[in-house]
């Protein structure tokens, strides 16, 4: 009903209007919402971009994903602001599809819908025991220590245990492993969230097990976060010797992925680099290869607490086209640990009347066009509604990936546009932002605009200039929404 | 003088349309002695333009301050000698190929602000195919340069080594072989580039200097299918 109303009360102001302008709303501000707005903005001179989040704040990961030591990292932050400072581009937050507005209200407010909204769950390992208390997603952890509004509560115990376990060896994983391991002076300076500070400055964690399914040629990590990580000063760095012989197979893989072989390389060098044992006191990190989890332990003394992984040896085997899979060989052993952190990847939820495909954890898609099911038919698309991201490709790969994402998914948009596949609809006038904004007014949402964000930005650039920090982070909805009023 | 952290085999690292008659491997490292002895030639003749590039340091710090157009960018600065004709910066090219280096450089720096601006012809060939030929100051990054000239190459990180954004694809050998090798942190970043090629740089790292006149570099096109490459479960 109100979406009738709404666009009632639209059309006289459109019938002014010489050409309709096409209207796109993209569901998330991270990267792929952003680079997905600047490339439809660039090729559709007459088009109106909505980006809207979840959160009153802008730019997904890069705020609570990006490590609070990878400044630089965030440097395209700036890129994206001016695309969201361009007259025809709005960031509208605080709207959550699925309660504040419907995806069928959208597409019906809009000629275009791009999904955009990233991976905010977890993958989890189904083995007994995950439930246990002191065990954590890394996205979690992440989101704790990058101040997330939803993280902040996640309070991980640091100070009864002087034993992290890592499950994962991809970037998240050593991200997180840095984090724990590295003096607390040195993440002061960054735009770390202060409550995650306090709990690093007490944690008694020295030692960080970073486990693996497979082997040292195939971890997932990159070699700067890998080097950074290995660069820690005065940390004790554990390979196993062992565990560092490869095999034909391995220099195949080797041969056809320059990353896989500068990683090895990378990991070889650390192995024999520094001393054989730690001196007392030292903080520790051990690279634990050809392990994967079997059930977690729980801890006698505390019930309910973990205590322990109980982890199977592996054995790689291969698998055609020169990949290796880790199988398990029946041999067990124990690591002891009083938290456990499962870095094993993010997965995406769908929304009501979105097709999903449960198992990939994503939305069925041919170049970003959204198929109407998952039976893999490329003809059933949905007309209109588009995905790009996480959302379409998995939660892999780097920032960067996302421009490449965008342009398919972008040049799946315009030739849609130009052939006309969208139907009578670009030939009708669409209500797009007014039409949104009238529905949230009518259901009482509050939507922050970037004005908004630029005051929240602001008021932490100035809280943080007290600390020596580049900004302090609001970590609560509550401080959020205030500020952004104020 | 010869690195050692990039000596490693690139075998399956470039693209079809790289294959010059070397073959997968780079030259320096599978090459004859021949080879080798030409490397080392090109690597000495590189000391010595940077003895020349540090004598003249002076008239740089002057070049590198002016820029060729207005940009976006923030640190950009206005300059009266901005709507340098195209036809000068040639002439001027042309006066650099036929002068000793160090001896224009410090013309340079005498001359003062009298115009006279040091800059090489860079084309850029877009995503498109379409060729832009450019002029590019000493001493500016091309990733600078792109961003002045309206070309687009994205650089998220602005120029921080923290992103592969601003991959080109250097388009010939001999280019190629006159910049410096790259350091661990812009392999750290090629590892990550889409389309990585054996003579692909970042855009950023890849400073103007006068041997560079006349170099040519790619955008990588988005070659990358998602739909097939999309999603692959990560095992660890």
């Amino acid at each position: 009903m109100a979406i009738f109303g709404a666009k009632q009360v639209l059309w006289r102001s459109f019938t002014t209007v010489a050409s309709h302008p096409l209207r796109v709303c993209i569901v998330g501000s991270g990267p792929a919402g952003f680079y997905t707005a600047e490339k439809i903005l660039k090729r559709h001179q007459g088009s109106q971009v909505d980006i809207i989040d979840r959160l009153p704040i802008p730019y997904g990961l890069v705020r609570s994903g990006v490590a609070p030591d990878h400044p630089e990292t965030k440097n395209v932050i700036n890129q994206f602001s001016r695309v969201a400072q361009s007259g025809r581009c709005s960031f509208l937050g605080n709207i959550a599809l699925g309660s504040s507005i419907s995806l069928v209200e959208l597409r019906e407010l809009y000629h275009v819908v791009v999904l955009a909204y990233g991976a905010e769950s977890d993958r989890v390992l189904g083995i007994p025991g995950e439930d246990l208390k002191g065990i954590h997603s890394a996205r979690e952890f992440v989101w704790w220590y990058n101040g997330h509004p939803d993280g902040r509560n996640l309070d991980p115990d640091l100070k009864s245990t002087d034993t992290a376990v890592i499950l994962g060896q991809g970037n998240v994983a050593l991200d997180v492993a840095r984090i724990l391991l590295r003096r607390t002076s040195e993440l002061a300076a960054t735009d770390i969230a202060s409550h995650a500070l306090t709990a690093l400055e007490q944690s008694s964690i020295r030692k960080v097990y970073l486990v693996g399914r497979r082997g040292p040629v195939q971890a997932a990590c990159t070699a700067k976060e890998l080097r950074e990580v290995l660069g820690i000063k005065d940390l004790y760095i554990h390979i196993k010797e062992a565990d560092l012989k490869i095999t034909p197979a391995d220099e195949e893989e080797m041969k056809s992925s320059r990353i896989h072989k500068r990683i090895y390389e990378l990991l070889s060098k650390a192995a024999t680099a520094g001393p054989s044992q730690p001196s007392s006191g030292q903080r520790e990190l051990h690279f634990v290869f050809f392990r994967q989890p079997d059930r977690f332990l729980e801890s006698y003394d505390k019930k309910g607490y973990v205590s322990g992984v109980h982890l199977e040896k592996t054995a790689l085997k291969g698998v055609g086209s020169g990949k290796q899979i880790a199988i398990g060989t029946g041999q067990f052993e124990d690591l002891s640990c009083g938290i456990a952190l499962k870095s094993i990847g993010y997965k995406s939820v769908p929304v009501d009347g979105l097709p999903f495909d449960n198992q990939k954890g994503v939305v069925p898609n041919v170049k970003g066009r959204v198929l109407s099911d998952n039976s893999g038919d490329p003809t059933s698309i949905e007309n209109g509604l588009y995905v790009c991201g996480w959302l379409k490709r998995g939660p892999t790969g780097i920032i960067g990936t996302n421009l490449y994402c965008a342009e398919e998914t972008v040049a799946s948009v315009s030739e849609d546009v130009e052939q006309g596949v969208l139907g009578p609809a670009t030939n009708s006038p669409k209500p797009g932002r007014e039409g949104l904004l009238q529905i949230l007014e009518d259901r009482k949402v509050r939507v922050v605009p970037f004005s908004g964000w630029e005051r929240i930005d602001k008021e932490e650039k100035r809280l943080g200039s007290s600390r020596n920090k580049p900004r302090e982070k609001m970590t609560t909805w509550e401080e959020l929404l205030k500020a952004a009023s104020e | 003088m010869i690195k050692t952290n990039r000596g490693c085999s690139s075998n399956g690292r470039a693209l079809a349309l790289h294959a010059r008659g070397t073959g997968f491997d780079p030259p320096h490292l599978h090459g004859s002695v021949l080879r080798h002895q030409i490397m080392l030639i090109s690597r000495l003749s590189r000391a010595g333009f940077f003895i020349a590039k540090e004598l003249s340091r002076g008239g740089y710090t002057f070049l590198s301050r002016t820029r060729f157009r207005q940009g976006s960018c923030g640190q950009c600065q206005h300059s009266p000698l901005e709507l340098l004709p195209e036809t000068r910066a040639f002439q001027w090219a042309i006066f650099q190929k036929r002068h000793d280096f160090s001896t224009s450089a410090s013309n340079n720096a005498s001359e003062g602000g009298d115009g006279q601006k040091e800059t090489i012809s860079v084309t850029f060939v877009s995503k498109d195919g379409e060729e832009i030929p450019i002029q590019v100051p000493v001493g500016m990054s091309m990733l600078e340069a792109a961003h002045q000239n309206d070309i687009e190459l994205e650089g998220a990180c602005e120029a921080s080594l923290a992103c592969s954004t601003c991959h080109v694809i250097v388009m010939d050998m001999e280019y190629y072989n006159k910049l410096e090798d790259p350091s661990d942190e812009e392999n750290d970043m090629l590892d990550l580039a889409f389309g990585l090629t054996e003579t692909s740089r970042l855009g950023c790292q890849i400073i103007a200097r006068p041997e560079l006149d006349g170099i040519r570099l790619a955008i990588p096109a988005a070659t990358r299918n998602f739909a097939v490459d999309g999603y692959v479960p990560k095992p660890h």
